[in-house]
Parts: C-alpha cells; structure tokens; sequence
C-alpha cells in the first residue's frame, strides 16, 4: 500500500484543478507549490550545514532579470527565465567560491550570505529608475491581457497550477537525486569535518560550489515563477533578508532532512498566514509573524528536526521497540 | 579648494563621525559573540526597541531626555538578559546555526510585535538639534554627539574589560570556556553579564539613532546588515578590528552616497565586503598564522 501512495497522490494532484476549480483555495495551493519549490531549493545545501541567508537575493535575481528582460528587451521568458537563471547561478558561484576557498563556513557563511541578499535588496532600491524600487515592479501584460504561451502569461489558474505542480515535482525529483548521488556523501562528510573529508580525496570548494549554483538555480527559478504567477514582484516580497529568512523558518518548521519537509513548512507557513488573515482581516497584519517568530525558536529548542523528521523519528523508534 | 571639495570633505567628516556609531554597534554584537559565541541576528531589532523606547518616554510620558536614555539604556540591557535567559541558554550546547536562526526567530518576533503594538508609521522625538557650520560644512550635532558617546561607552567598555575582575573573566572566558568554569569562574554569570553589557550597548545605540533617524518597526533591517559585515571584516570577536571596519565602512557609505543616491552607498560598502573576503577572508585585523 505505501508503495502506491506517491503514485496515488500524484494522480490526486494532477487531478485536482479539473474536478475542483474555485480561484481563491487554488491560488493558495499555486503559492503554495511554488514557495514549497524555493524551500525545497534553499534546503537542498541547507541539509549540509550550508546555512545560506543569501537565498532572497538569488530570488530577487529570477524575479527581477525575467521582468525586466521582457520589459525593456521584449525578451520572452522563455529566454529570459533561462537567462535569470545564469544570472543567479553567476552570482552565487561569484560569493560562494571565495567563501569556500577560503573555509569560510557557520556563521561567518551565514552572514557572508547574508550581505549578499542585503545587497541584492539594495541594488534593486537604488536603482528604482528602472525596477520601481520599494513600491514593486509589474511585467508588463501581453496586448493587454490573456494568455500567451510566448509571454508565459496565463489568465487561467489551472493552468498555472499545473505549471508550479511540475515544477514542484522536478524539485522533489532534483532532491531524491541529490539524495542518491555521491555528492551526498561527499557533503555529509563535509559538513562532518572539512579536513577529514579532504584528506579521503573528497574536492571541498568543488562539492560545495556544485550544491550551491544547483541550489542558487533553482531558488532563481522559483522567483521567476513567482514573477510569472503574481505579476507582480517587489522588492520585500522578493528579495532580501526577510525572504531568506522566511525560508529558513519554513524549512526548520517542516524538516530540513527529508524531501517533503519543505513542502510541509511551507503548507504550515502559507496556511497559517492565510488563516489569521481571513479571521482578523487587516488586524492580523504582524500577527503572522510574531507567531512564526515564536514557533520558529520553539521548533529550534524542542524540534530542531521539524515536524516531519521528528514524526518519521517517533515512527522509527515505535518500530524499534516493538519488534 | 573648490566647492567639490567641501562637498567631498564634508562627506568624509560626516563618514567619520557615522563611523563612531557604527563603531559601537558592532561593539555590542561582538562582545557578544566573543564571549557567547553567539551571533544575534535580532541584534539591531533590540536597538530598534531600544528607538521606540526612548520615543515614548521622551515623546509621549514626557520624560527628560538624560533619564530617558538612562531608562532606555537598562530596559535594552533587561532584553538582552532574557534573550539570553529565554533564547539562547537553552541551545548553548546546540549547533551553532541553530543559536544564529534561534534569533532570526526573535526578529521576526520583535519586527512584527513591533507592527502590532505600534504600527508602521515614521515616529521621531520631534526634536531637531542645530547643524554646525564649519569653515563652510555642515556638521550634525547629533551626529557628533553620537560620535563623542560612542567613544566614551568604547572606553568604558575598555576598561571594564581590562582593569576590573568581572572583565578579566569576561576576557578568559572568551579564550577558553571549557577551562575557565575549571579554574572557579561561573560561566553562567558571566553569560548573563556579558548579555546585558550587550543589550545596554544597543540601548545606548538606540538612544543615540533616535537622535538622527524616525523609528519604525523595520528600522533594524536598515543598520542590521552592515553591523554584521562590519563585525565579519573586522573578525568576529575582535574589538579593534570592528573598531577600524566600522570607520571604513563609514567613509565608503558617506563618500559613495556623495556621487550617488546613499543606497549606492551601501552597494559599495557590500561589493566592498565581498571583495575583502577574497582578499583578506579572516577579516581585516585576523593574525596571520
């Protein structure tokens, strides 16, 4: 039976938005899946004791390139999203090799990353000219609206759910990947101890450069999808350290160590902002955050695995003792 | 000299004088992590507290300003206290990634409390203390009294550290804190000191911040940041080598914000970081070993 279940929940997903299409719960569940993609990014190093707060920076970067390459250049995202894509890849080996090199790790990684979205955050305010700064940017629309394939803009939601679902599974597929390769290895013996693993013939800055650009990748991705979907993108939504730290809360949340931990955190996080909002209206504003706060330290002292590492912990233990 | 360069000077003093402030803010973080070994991320968010604080004394209750920042002062040192007590006690023997986002959750906590119980709008002292002119520039005088506090709370903290019993086992401590609770020193009490010295210095940052910039919940993101890099180029943990980042990224800020908008500013001063760390990853004043 539990052999079946992925199988069973996927056709279930894909499913979904035909037999049931109310725009409101649908758009949560396209945000959803899209967010769930970027964690499902930032935790892919995040696993291996690479604590990046830089990660709103390299959204900032998908979110930004891909719209302002279709505004100014009429670039299609279809070239532009690969374009944000390098862009962010670029970046990230720029920072990270350094950082690397140098064993650059913990806190100082940590804060180094940190700068990063910092600066990414301020490049986009400073040069409000031409992204709008602080009050966001739009894409412009398509001949006024409507779907187009070429500008990846659709007025439909299933279509977009369909969209983030697949791109949410690539994303899981990239972490089962991960999960098998030799680099797995080769990062858990990093992040055991850097000089141990380099004295067993494992290339530290290599390995460590390889997850990164894989993770700054597919987090700039996630942006330009973000992009594509909101149709609007601005600079706190998007970039900067609320957005990097937001992503770390909904990992911890969920579970950094196993695949569908992210998901989890973001369906929590996502759900739970939904919620007071609907309940409270414009009162709740703040309250989302003050209860993540408080969860997030309380997850750290009590959980440090997440709900689901340490429900798949407890399930563990159960196994043991009764057998 | 021309007018360029009055502009230019007026700049580079006005660098210095911010460098002062800067100076102190990351002194606050890095005693903290010297002894703690901990890095508050919620840091600048304490201070931002520590900014609404004196706006509702001073504001609102009417309180005169030398007793207010008096109060201000405790009441920030009294947060970092149970920071400390509440937050960080609990995972000392935790990954030290896990300490570092432990606080990350504690900004989120004070930004949006912050939201909640004040809102978002700009608030200042409404209090505009006059600008000097000198020899043709123009000089704050809540920036130079920033500046001045901020080296007299330098000194302080200075011989604290060197001259008294309680800074030598502050200083032990930090060099090794698996020997000194050994030799009789209560790392505990020194953990809840070194965190309320801390939280003082935020205090008195805050009262001095308040001075020059409104106050809103999301102030702390605007100085968070560069403290950080500050205290990361300088070394984290290293008193002087804060001290000359700070300065340098003073002048880079105020001198790059001369040409440009004051956001290109904190563009160079970050390009500036990640150029250093190829250069000199160990921070600015690392012993070469």
């Amino acid at each position: 039976m539990t052999l079946y279940l992925p199988w069973v929940g996927a056709a279930a997903l894909l499913a979904l938005p035909f037999v049931y299409h109310q725009p409101y719960p649908l758009h949560i569940l396209i945000i959803i899946l899209i967010w769930s993609f970027a964690y499902t990014s930032w935790s892919i190093m995040g696993r291996f004791g690479l604590v990046s707060l830089g990660h709103g920076g390299f959204m900032g970067v998908g979110a930004y390139v891909t719209a302002l390459a279709w505004n100014y250049g009429h670039v299609s995202p279809w070239i532009g999203v690969p374009l944000a894509v390098v862009a962010a890849a670029a970046l990230a080996a720029v920072v990270a090799y350094p950082c690397f090199r140098f064993r650059i790790t913990g806190h100082y990684f940590a804060l180094v990353t940190l700068a990063l979205s910092g600066i990414v955050l301020q490049v986009i305010t400073a040069t409000r000219d031409y992204t709008g700064g602080s009050l966001g940017y739009t894409p412009e629309r398509y001949r006024g609206g409507g779907s187009s394939l070429w500008a990846l803009q659709f007025s439909d939601k299933t279509t977009w759910y369909l969209i983030a679902l697949a791109v949410w599974a690539g994303g899981l597929y990239v972490w089962s990947r991960v999960d098998r390769s030799m680099l797995r290895y080769a990062l858990e013996a990093i992040s055991e101890d850097e000089d141990a693993a380099a004295a067993t013939g494992v290339h530290v800055t290599a390995e460590k450069l390889k997850i990164t650009v894989l993770s700054a990748t597919m987090t700039a991705l996630a942006g330009a999808l973000y992009c594509q979907y909101q149709m609007f993108i601005s600079p706190d939504t998007v970039s900067g350290i609320s957005v990097s730290l937001q992503m770390v809360f909904a990992v911890v949340v969920g579970g950094i160590y196993v695949s569908l931990g992210p998901t989890i955190g973001a369906v929590i996080t996502i759900l739970l902002a939904e919620v007071l909002r609907v309940w409270f209206g414009t009162r709740a504003v703040g309250w989302d955050n003050i209860v993540y706060g408080v969860l997030l330290v309380l997850f750290i002292i009590f959980l440090p695995k997440g709900i689901v590492g340490s429900l798949t912990d407890l399930r563990r233990r159960a196994g043991w003792t009764s057998s | 000299m021309g007018i360029f360069d009055i502009y230019l000077l007026e700049a580079v003093i006005n660098g210095f004088l911010l460098g002062g402030v800067l100076a102190l803010l990351s002194l606050g973080l890095n005693l903290i992590f010297g002894v703690i070994d901990v890095v508050w991320i919620c840091y600048a968010e304490l201070i931002m507290l520590g900014m609404y604080g004196m706006y509702f004394l001073y504001t609102v209750y009417r309180v005169p300003i030398g007793l207010a920042a008096a109060l201000c002062i405790v009441l920030v040192g009294v947060l970092g206290l149970v920071l400390h007590v509440l937050v960080i006690a609990p995972l000392l023997g935790a990954a030290p990634i896990n300490q570092l986002l432990a606080t990350g959750g504690v900004l989120f906590f004070l930004q949006s409390a912050a939201t909640v119980l004040f809102g978002i709008e700009f608030k200042n002292l409404g209090l505009r203390l006059p600008v000097l002119k000198v020899a043709g520039m123009f000089v704050s005088y809540s920036r130079l009294l920033a500046f001045g506090a901020a080296l007299i709370a330098m000194v302080l903290v200075y011989l604290l550290l060197t001259r008294t019993y309680t800074g030598t086992a502050i200083r032990a401590i930090a060099q090794d804190r698996q020997i000194m609770p050994l030799m009789g020193v209560d790392s505990r009490r020194i953990y809840l000191i070194t965190s309320g010295l801390g939280g003082a210095l935020a205090g008195l940052a805050a009262c001095l911040l308040v001075l020059q910039y409104d106050v809103h919940p999301f102030v702390g993101l605007t100085f968070g940041p560069i403290t950080f890099l500050i205290c990361v180029l300088g070394s984290l943990g290293n008193f002087a080598g804060g001290f000359v980042a700070a300065f340098v990224f003073a002048e880079i800020i105020s001198v790059g914000g001369l040409y440009l908008d004051l956001e290109w500013g904190y563009v160079f001063a970050f390009a500036f970081f990640i150029v250093m760390m190829f250069v000199r990853p160990e921070g600015l004043m690392a012993r070469r070993s």
